[in-house]
């Protein structure tokens, strides 16, 4: 009977404790600083408050002679909340690059049933019929906005070590106009018909080679490197040729793998998919940029999601055991002092608040540890997925959902030994050594 | 072995404590295992494929082969069977039930012992034109079963403009070698109905696959089968199959460093959290310790108790924890098939787990245990 009422209780303070947590997850910033508010009133301005605030002041400053049992709890959470970060901004680096990629009035055009580039093979005829559609918009000199693109792959050495391949996208004269985000950030751009490649920043930065000047062998030909370009998008991670002279080492005859083209508006893109539909010769998907960029991110960044949350929450419970077992061991070297507290007219509730102030801010410390831990040393990792290269992203708002889990954790490894604390029989407490 | 009383009544002393470090050890063990897993399903630590070569389009994976490149392949020296495949993808009643499909050549079993598949069964795939054979594990999934007329919805027109393709399940294979099974989620079919039903790219194959029954022979071989293309508009590229396998894998990115770092977090945590226990444990029990030393234990046994208690602690909570990642792990795969980077919880993650159990055992109680062995019995009985 008196297991079960254990159990029982215990099952109550969990719920109790589950509740504040929830609460955390879906309350807005402003929301957690007004109970924070309301809190600091509290505390200033009632019996209890004035009551707690002293409790609280006195299990602080003995926290320096707990050192070795604190700073596991700060550690533990720390821990969590830099593993989970990081992974986090993993996921989102990945995401903003492939999401940051494409516009909604330029589509490509792919063979159909083709995944990705690689997997589609596009004749002469079929971009010829592709390009004349009227929804294509033209430039000044009224020459179709369109790119007949040939990605290829080809490996090379990286800077690290080991080879790694990279997307070789063979581009046609007027990409320019239609991925005006593109700059030039060293050399000059391409030139029609020469063995030339231009380099995406991120490329350069990784593999060896890749500067002005120097002379690449892809596929049995020498190239010369004639620039780097800045996309800040998924093309950074890609090389530049001209498409008809990347043809011909890679033995492509006059295939392409893909058309991208710019719309005459975003509108019109209903009545261009209807214009290739009713070609009887085209056996093509049409998207938009920003629909084929997207689709690829969606492949791959609810993984890294689920993976990082997984890996969190398993390493958040153990780091809760970790604190409960020394806010245990805190209260019961303290149980001398709680007990006299009590003896002499201390209220359960201001005890109950300041040991779980103290664990909370043990935890914000930890939290806020292993944030600027994970912020330190991958905020802007490179990173390859996919054959994309991408920045880790640490953002304010992973770091604040870092500091809510800290408090989360806190709020659940602090409230059981802090009921522990209030309700421990006096007369025994005085007694404890 | 006969003290084990005492160390287990050192461990009852604090049930909540004990309890408590179980359960945190358990956890970072459960996630030790489940990312274990992770990492050895992508380090392939199979040696399947070594004596097997690929030989595919030199610009990308997939690109259409002429299947005329088979006579020539087979008159290089050195060159055991051959075999060649088309692949489409596809999916069975919901777009997000992915099933690959593969069209094969009769030899594609001799080669490929790993696909284990009754004789009866196989008889019947060498027979129907429109057999497919399924995985154990998409059997039990879809709930299929021999004879079923199984519609598979792909990208690929047929002859007839549908694009829906409907396969005779003819029979189950299981696929033995560990690291391969992330093929289990491939339907096979017979390359020639393949050829001849669909719309376009007949004639054609994505890849061939080449035994070579002499491994010297390997390099030379797959250089001659690449020299027979050199020049032309379809320039194959040949590797063994276990070194493609390795290069699709890193493709994904830098998962090792990731699952390695992610470990190393978690086990700095451990140490740091059973370490202050331990220590704390054993500050608490030293007029306990000398007790013992007075009634006449020598110094290494005392050392010795402390050391097992926070051994079996470890080993205790490892253990659990492994156990439940392989739950996991076997609950996950058999729900969702073996589509995710999930192998099974193996022999060796449990060696591994549990030496590391040991270690960090030894390492957390190491000083704590030698405080106690050097303690003076005089001066911790009398509480100095």
């Amino acid at each position: 009977m008196k297991a079960l009422q254990k159990a029982g209780f215990a099952l109550a303070t969990l719920v109790a404790a589950l509740v504040p947590v929830a609460l955390l997850a879906v309350l807005p910033g402003w929301a957690l600083l007004a109970v924070l508010a309301v809190l600091i009133a509290w505390i200033a301005f009632t019996r209890t408050g004035r009551q707690t605030s002293a409790v609280a002041t006195v299990a602080i400053a003995t926290l320096p002679q707990r050192l070795g049992a604190a700073s596991v709890v700060i550690i533990g959470i720390a821990g969590v909340v830099g593993v989970l970060v990081a992974l986090l901004a993993m996921g989102a680096g990945f995401e903003a690059t492939l999401k940051r990629t494409g516009t909604d009035d330029t589509v490509i055009v792919m063979a159909s049933g083709a995944q990705s580039e690689i997997q589609s093979l596009l004749n002469r005829d079929t971009v010829a019929a592709v390009v004349q559609a009227p929804q294509v918009r033209q430039n000044a000199s009224g020459e179709p906005i369109v790119s007949p693109e040939l990605v290829v792959t080809a490996s090379f050495q990286k800077r690290a070590s080991g080879k790694a391949s990279v997307e070789i996208r063979g581009v046609g004269e007027r990409v320019w106009e239609l991925r005006p985000n593109v700059k030039i950030i060293a050399g000059r751009p391409l030139r029609p018909g020469l063995a030339e490649l231009i380099v995406g920043r991120r490329v350069s930065e990784r593999f060896i080679g890749m500067i002005v000047g120097t002379n690449l062998v892809v596929n049995g030909q020498r190239w010369t490197v004639a620039g780097i370009f800045d996309s800040e998008d998924a093309h950074n991670s890609e090389i530049w040729a001209d498409a008809g002279a990347l043809a011909s080492p890679f033995h492509r005859g006059s295939n392409l793998t893909s058309v991208t083209l710019q719309l005459t508006q975003a509108a019109a893109l209903d009545a261009f998919k209807a214009r290739i539909a009713s070609d009887p010769r085209l056996k093509v998907d049409v998207q938009t940029t920003r629909q084929y960029y997207n689709g690829q991110s969606e492949s791959i960044a609810p993984i890294i999601h689920t993976l990082g949350t997984t890996v969190g929450v398993i390493m958040a419970i153990g780091a809760i055991f970790g604190a409960l077992n020394t806010m245990y061991a805190a209260i019961s070297t303290r149980a001398r002092e709680i007990a006299t507290l009590r003896a002499i007219g201390f209220h359960g509730g201001p005890v109950v608040v300041s040991v779980l102030l103290e664990t909370l801010i043990l935890a914000l410390c930890g939290g806020a540890l292993g944030a600027t831990i994970a912020w330190a040393l991958f905020d802007g990792f490179t990173a390859s997925s996919m054959g994309i290269l991408f920045a880790f992203r640490v953002s304010p708002t992973l770091l604040w959902n870092g500091l809510k889990w800290a408090l989360a954790i806190g709020l659940i490894g602090g409230l059981f030994p802090a009921i522990r604390a209030a309700r421990m029989p006096i007369t025994a407490g005085l007694r404890e050594t | 072995m006969k003290y084990f009383h005492l160390v287990w009544a050192a461990l009852a002393r604090r049930k909540g404590r004990t309890i408590f470090t179980l359960l945190s050890i358990l956890m970072a063990f459960l996630l030790f295992g489940l990312l274990d897993s992770v990492r050895s399903a992508f380090s392939n630590t199979g040696q399947a494929g070594k004596d097997r070569l690929l030989t595919f389009s030199s610009i990308n994976w997939g690109l259409p082969l002429p299947q005329s490149l088979y006579e020539r392949i087979r008159a290089v020296p050195g060159v055991g069977k051959i075999e060649y495949a088309s692949a489409i993808g596809g999916t069975y009643q919901d777009p997000n039930n992915y099933v690959g499909i593969e069209g094969h050549a009769d030899s594609f079993l001799d080669i490929y012992p790993e696909w284990q598949i009754a004789p009866a069964e196989r008889e019947a795939f060498l027979r129907t034109r429109t057999g497919i054979i399924a995985s154990e594990s998409y059997a039990k999934r879809f709930h299929w079963k021999i004879g079923d007329k199984i519609p598979l919805k792909t990208a690929v027109y047929k002859k007839d403009g549908s694009t829906v393709w409907t396969f005779d399940l003819v029979g189950i294979y299981r696929i033995s070698d560990s690291s391969m099974q992330s093929n289990e989620n491939t339907v096979y079919a017979r390359w020639d109905y393949l050829n001849e039903a669909r719309q376009e790219g007949g004639g054609t194959v994505d890849w061939f696959a080449v035994e070579v029954p002499d491994l010297s022979q390997i390099d030379r071989v797959s250089q001659a089968i690449d020299a027979l293309s050199a020049n032309s508009d379809h320039e194959t590229k040949t590797e063994t199959e276990y070194a493609f396998y390795i290069e699709t894998l890193r493709q994904l990115g830098d998962v090792g460093l990731i699952v390695g770092s992610i470990m190393g977090a978690v086990f700095f945590t451990l140490v740091l959290l059973t370490g202050n226990t331990t220590a704390q444990t054993v500050r608490e029990r030293i007029p306990e310790l000398a007790t013992l030393k007075a009634i006449g234990f020598s110094p290494s046994s005392v050392l010795g108790l402390v050391l097992s208690e926070s051994v079996l602690v470890l080993l205790l909570g490892s253990s659990l924890g492994l156990i439940g990642a392989a739950v996991i792990v076997y609950w996950v795969r058999s729900t969702m098939g073996s589509t995710i980077f999930l192998a099974p919880v193996g022999e060796d993650t449990w060696l591994r787990g549990l030496a590391l159990a040991v270690v960090v055992g030894l390492l957390v109680a190491v000083l704590p245990a030698m405080r106690g062995m050097r303690l003076r019995v005089v001066d911790a009985l009398s509480g100095r």
